[in-house]
Protein backbone atom coordinates (compact mmCIF):
# COMPACT_ATOMS: atom_id res chain seq x y z
CA UNK A 1 0.00 0.00 0.00
CA UNK A 2 2.89 2.30 0.94
CA UNK A 3 4.77 1.42 -2.33
CA UNK A 4 1.65 2.31 -4.28
CA UNK A 5 0.95 5.67 -2.80
CA UNK A 6 4.29 6.53 -3.36
CA UNK A 7 4.47 5.57 -6.96
CA UNK A 8 1.21 7.69 -6.89
CA UNK A 9 3.33 11.00 -5.40
CA UNK A 10 5.84 10.35 -7.95
CA UNK A 11 3.70 10.12 -11.11
CA UNK A 12 1.66 13.01 -10.02
CA UNK A 13 5.09 15.12 -9.95
CA UNK A 14 6.70 13.94 -12.26
CA UNK A 15 7.52 16.55 -15.10
CA UNK A 16 5.39 15.70 -18.64
CA UNK A 17 7.71 15.76 -21.15
CA UNK A 18 6.03 14.54 -24.23
CA UNK A 19 6.95 14.70 -27.67
CA UNK A 20 4.28 16.86 -29.65
CA UNK A 21 2.21 14.75 -31.56
CA UNK A 22 1.62 17.77 -34.16
CA UNK A 23 3.84 17.69 -37.46
CA UNK A 24 5.39 21.25 -37.08
CA UNK A 25 8.79 21.84 -36.17
CA UNK A 26 10.26 22.59 -32.44
CA UNK A 27 12.78 25.36 -32.29
CA UNK A 28 15.20 26.12 -29.33
CA UNK A 29 14.21 30.19 -29.19
CA UNK A 30 17.23 32.75 -28.58
CA UNK A 31 17.18 34.49 -25.33
CA UNK A 32 19.05 37.10 -23.51
CA UNK A 33 18.86 37.04 -19.61
CA UNK A 34 19.72 40.08 -16.80
CA UNK A 35 20.14 40.20 -13.43
CA UNK A 36 19.26 43.14 -11.16
CA UNK A 37 19.29 43.80 -7.28
CA UNK A 38 15.76 42.36 -7.28
CA UNK A 39 14.83 39.96 -10.13
CA UNK A 40 16.44 37.75 -13.17
CA UNK A 41 14.64 39.29 -16.50
CA UNK A 42 14.40 36.45 -19.66
CA UNK A 43 13.84 37.98 -23.17
CA UNK A 44 13.00 35.47 -25.50
CA UNK A 45 12.22 36.24 -28.93
CA UNK A 46 8.95 34.14 -29.99
CA UNK A 47 7.81 35.61 -33.39
CA UNK A 48 4.60 34.52 -33.96
CA UNK A 49 3.61 32.95 -30.93
CA UNK A 50 0.39 34.66 -29.01
CA UNK A 51 0.13 35.29 -25.38
CA UNK A 52 -2.68 32.75 -25.24
CA UNK A 53 -0.76 30.41 -26.57
CA UNK A 54 2.01 30.11 -24.63
CA UNK A 55 2.78 28.11 -21.78
CA UNK A 56 5.12 28.50 -18.88
CA UNK A 57 5.23 25.80 -16.31
CA UNK A 58 7.71 25.82 -13.19
CA UNK A 59 8.22 22.15 -11.96
CA UNK A 60 11.33 21.06 -9.83
CA UNK A 61 13.49 23.91 -10.17
CA UNK A 62 13.01 23.78 -14.14
CA UNK A 63 11.64 26.93 -15.79
CA UNK A 64 9.77 25.43 -19.08
CA UNK A 65 8.76 27.82 -22.24
CA UNK A 66 6.86 26.40 -24.40
CA UNK A 67 5.22 28.72 -27.62
CA UNK A 68 2.36 27.19 -29.83
CA UNK A 69 3.12 29.03 -32.97
CA UNK A 70 -0.14 28.67 -35.63
CA UNK A 71 1.26 27.67 -39.31
CA UNK A 72 1.24 30.57 -41.53
CA UNK A 73 -1.31 31.19 -44.33
CA UNK A 74 0.44 29.76 -47.69
CA UNK A 75 0.15 33.03 -49.79
CA UNK A 76 0.90 31.69 -53.31
CA UNK A 77 4.11 29.70 -54.43
CA UNK A 78 7.00 30.10 -52.86
CA UNK A 79 9.82 31.44 -54.17
CA UNK A 80 12.51 31.31 -51.72
CA UNK A 81 11.98 29.81 -47.89
CA UNK A 82 15.02 30.73 -46.12
CA UNK A 83 13.46 29.93 -42.67
CA UNK A 84 11.36 27.15 -41.07
CA UNK A 85 8.47 27.95 -38.60
CA UNK A 86 6.92 26.08 -36.03
CA UNK A 87 6.91 26.13 -32.46
CA UNK A 88 9.23 27.04 -29.73
CA UNK A 89 10.55 25.46 -26.50
CA UNK A 90 12.74 25.82 -24.17
CA UNK A 91 13.46 24.62 -20.52
CA UNK A 92 15.91 26.68 -18.23
CA UNK A 93 17.28 25.78 -14.43
CA UNK A 94 16.09 28.41 -11.83
CA UNK A 95 17.85 29.06 -8.71
CA UNK A 96 16.37 28.48 -5.47
CA UNK A 97 17.15 31.93 -4.92
CA UNK A 98 14.13 32.98 -7.29
CA UNK A 99 10.49 33.39 -5.42
CA UNK A 100 9.17 30.99 -7.95
CA UNK A 101 4.87 32.11 -6.76
CA UNK A 102 5.67 35.48 -8.26
CA UNK A 103 6.99 34.62 -11.72
CA UNK A 104 5.20 37.18 -14.40
CA UNK A 105 5.19 36.73 -17.89
CA UNK A 106 4.30 39.01 -21.05
CA UNK A 107 4.40 38.66 -24.48
CA UNK A 108 4.79 41.84 -27.00
CA UNK A 109 5.54 41.69 -30.72
CA UNK A 110 7.06 38.42 -30.65
CA UNK A 111 9.19 38.69 -27.49
CA UNK A 112 8.21 36.98 -24.17
CA UNK A 113 9.33 38.54 -21.05
CA UNK A 114 9.45 37.07 -17.74
CA UNK A 115 10.57 38.35 -14.48
CA UNK A 116 11.70 36.47 -11.96
CA UNK A 117 11.73 37.86 -8.49
CA UNK A 118 14.31 36.99 -6.07
CA UNK A 119 13.28 36.18 -2.45
CA UNK A 120 13.31 38.65 0.08
CA UNK A 121 16.68 37.11 1.75
CA UNK A 122 18.74 36.98 -1.74
CA UNK A 123 18.04 40.71 -2.68
CA UNK A 124 20.98 42.93 -3.17
CA UNK A 125 22.99 40.31 -1.98
CA UNK A 126 26.61 41.47 -2.29
CA UNK A 127 29.37 38.86 -3.31
CA UNK A 128 32.39 39.44 -0.88
CA UNK A 129 35.49 39.20 -2.72
CA UNK A 130 38.48 38.51 -0.39
CA UNK A 131 41.40 38.95 -1.49
CA UNK A 132 44.06 36.31 -0.63
CA UNK B 1 13.07 29.34 -37.50
CA UNK B 2 15.61 32.48 -38.16
CA UNK B 3 15.44 35.30 -36.15
CA UNK B 4 17.22 38.09 -38.01
CA UNK B 5 20.18 35.71 -38.59
CA UNK B 6 20.62 32.24 -40.24
CA UNK B 7 21.26 29.72 -37.51
CA UNK B 8 25.17 29.85 -37.53
CA UNK B 9 25.79 26.53 -35.48
CA UNK B 10 29.36 27.24 -35.45
CA UNK B 11 29.09 30.88 -34.81
CA UNK B 12 31.02 31.40 -32.16
CA UNK B 13 34.08 28.59 -33.47
CA UNK B 14 34.57 31.28 -36.23
CA UNK B 15 35.11 33.91 -33.72
CA UNK B 16 37.22 31.97 -31.63
CA UNK B 17 38.59 30.92 -34.96
CA UNK B 18 39.17 34.54 -36.42
CA UNK B 19 40.49 35.85 -33.32
CA UNK B 20 43.41 33.12 -33.81
CA UNK B 21 43.54 33.34 -36.59
CA UNK B 22 44.31 37.41 -36.30
CA UNK B 23 46.79 36.54 -33.41
CA UNK B 24 48.62 34.47 -35.60
CA UNK B 25 48.97 37.07 -38.37
CA UNK B 26 49.73 39.47 -36.19
CA UNK B 27 52.59 36.96 -34.58
CA UNK B 28 54.06 36.84 -38.38
CA UNK B 29 53.46 40.23 -39.25
CA UNK B 30 56.73 41.21 -38.33
CA UNK B 31 58.18 38.66 -41.12
CA UNK B 32 57.06 40.70 -44.06
CA UNK B 33 53.11 39.18 -44.61
CA UNK B 34 50.97 42.02 -43.68
CA UNK B 35 48.07 41.18 -41.47
CA UNK B 36 44.49 40.81 -42.57
CA UNK B 37 41.87 41.84 -41.46
CA UNK B 38 39.01 39.70 -40.35
CA UNK B 39 35.59 40.64 -39.47
CA UNK B 40 34.93 40.28 -36.32
CA UNK B 41 31.30 40.76 -36.30
CA UNK B 42 28.94 38.95 -39.02
CA UNK B 43 26.42 41.33 -40.70
CA UNK B 44 22.90 41.10 -39.44
CA UNK B 45 20.46 40.61 -42.07
CA UNK B 46 16.99 39.38 -41.72
CA UNK B 47 16.05 36.09 -43.13
CA UNK B 48 13.19 35.57 -45.52
CA UNK B 49 10.18 34.10 -47.04
CA UNK B 50 9.66 35.10 -50.42
CA UNK B 51 6.16 33.90 -52.50
CA UNK B 52 3.68 35.12 -55.56
CA UNK B 53 0.93 34.23 -56.92
CA UNK B 54 -0.69 35.61 -60.33
CA UNK B 55 -1.28 39.69 -58.62
CA UNK B 56 1.52 39.59 -55.67
CA UNK B 57 4.85 39.12 -53.87
CA UNK B 58 4.64 38.65 -50.64
CA UNK B 59 7.30 38.79 -48.14
CA UNK B 60 8.29 37.72 -44.83
CA UNK B 61 11.02 38.04 -41.92
CA UNK B 62 10.44 37.54 -38.39
CA UNK B 63 11.59 40.83 -36.57
CA UNK B 64 11.04 40.06 -33.06
CA UNK B 65 10.55 43.33 -30.93
CA UNK B 66 10.31 45.42 -33.51
CA UNK B 67 7.36 48.19 -34.22
CA UNK B 68 6.32 49.19 -37.66
CA UNK B 69 7.95 52.71 -37.42
CA UNK B 70 11.29 51.32 -36.38
CA UNK B 71 11.21 49.55 -39.81
CA UNK B 72 12.10 51.11 -42.98
CA UNK B 73 10.78 49.37 -46.34
CA UNK B 74 11.84 50.53 -49.61
CA UNK B 75 11.51 49.70 -53.46
CA UNK B 76 14.19 51.08 -55.50
CA UNK B 77 14.40 50.49 -59.33
CA UNK B 78 11.59 48.46 -60.06
CA UNK B 79 12.05 45.36 -57.93
CA UNK B 80 14.96 45.91 -55.16
CA UNK B 81 12.89 45.65 -51.96
CA UNK B 82 15.00 46.44 -49.05
CA UNK B 83 14.22 46.21 -45.43
CA UNK B 84 16.30 48.12 -42.74
CA UNK B 85 15.69 47.97 -38.82
CA UNK B 86 17.68 48.45 -35.90
CA UNK B 87 16.75 46.43 -32.44
CA UNK B 88 19.02 47.66 -28.91
CA UNK B 89 18.34 46.45 -25.73
CA UNK B 90 19.65 48.82 -22.71
CA UNK B 91 20.08 47.45 -19.72
CA UNK B 92 18.96 48.69 -16.22
CA UNK B 93 20.82 50.24 -13.84
CA UNK B 94 22.80 48.03 -11.22
CA UNK B 95 21.87 44.88 -13.55
CA UNK B 96 24.25 42.84 -15.50
CA UNK B 97 24.38 40.21 -18.75
CA UNK B 98 24.13 36.54 -18.12
CA UNK B 99 23.47 35.39 -21.29
CA UNK B 100 22.61 37.25 -24.65
CA UNK B 101 21.82 35.57 -27.61
CA UNK B 102 19.21 37.79 -29.29
CA UNK B 103 21.08 39.95 -32.40
CA UNK B 104 21.36 43.52 -32.04
CA UNK B 105 22.30 46.42 -33.51
CA UNK B 106 21.49 47.09 -37.13
CA UNK B 107 20.08 44.76 -39.79
CA UNK B 108 19.42 45.26 -43.64
CA UNK B 109 18.45 43.33 -46.28
CA UNK B 110 18.38 43.55 -49.94
CA UNK B 111 16.73 41.46 -52.56
CA UNK B 112 16.10 41.47 -56.25
CA UNK B 113 12.65 40.48 -56.58
CA UNK B 114 11.93 38.04 -59.93
CA UNK B 115 9.04 40.79 -61.27
CA UNK B 116 8.80 44.33 -61.67
CA UNK B 117 6.36 45.96 -59.07
CA UNK B 118 3.71 48.35 -58.74
CA UNK B 119 5.45 51.08 -56.31
CA UNK B 120 1.99 52.71 -55.68
CA UNK B 121 0.33 49.15 -54.15
CA UNK B 122 2.70 47.87 -51.15
CA UNK B 123 1.71 47.23 -47.69
CA UNK B 124 3.25 45.85 -44.96
CA UNK B 125 1.98 44.56 -41.79
CA UNK B 126 3.30 43.51 -38.43
CA UNK B 127 1.55 40.60 -36.35
CA UNK B 128 3.57 39.29 -33.18
CA UNK B 129 7.16 40.30 -34.48
CA UNK B 130 6.16 38.74 -38.18
CA UNK B 131 6.95 41.20 -41.04
CA UNK B 132 4.44 40.71 -43.72
CA UNK B 133 4.69 42.77 -47.09
CA UNK B 134 2.37 42.53 -50.17
CA UNK B 135 3.62 44.06 -53.27
CA UNK B 136 1.18 44.09 -56.03
CA UNK B 137 3.09 43.20 -59.54
CA UNK B 138 3.28 45.67 -62.32
CA UNK B 139 0.51 45.43 -64.90
CA UNK B 140 2.27 44.59 -67.40
CA UNK B 141 3.73 41.43 -65.40
CA UNK B 142 0.76 39.99 -64.57
CA UNK B 143 -0.92 36.81 -66.06
CA UNK B 144 -3.09 37.43 -68.75
CA UNK B 145 -6.01 35.24 -69.32
CA UNK B 146 -7.37 34.88 -72.99
CA UNK B 147 -10.87 33.72 -73.66
CA UNK B 148 -11.36 31.00 -76.32
CA UNK B 149 -14.66 31.07 -77.96
CA UNK B 150 -16.43 28.71 -79.63
CA UNK B 151 -17.18 29.78 -82.94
Amino acid sequence: MAHSTELGTRLATEPARGEPTRSQFSFTPRVDIYETPDEVVLQCDVPGALANDIDIRFERGDLTVNARVLPRNRLGKYLAEEYETGDFCRTFSIDSEIDYEKITAQCREGVLTLHLPKLEKARSKKIVVKSG
Amino acid sequence: MALLTRWEPFGGLQKDLSRFRRDMDSLFSGFGTPALAWPVEQAVSPAMIISEDDNYIYAEAEVPGQKIADLDITITGENRLTIKGRREFKLPEKAEWHRRERPSGVFERTIELPVAMDQTSIEARLDNGILTIKMAKSPKERPRRIEVRAE
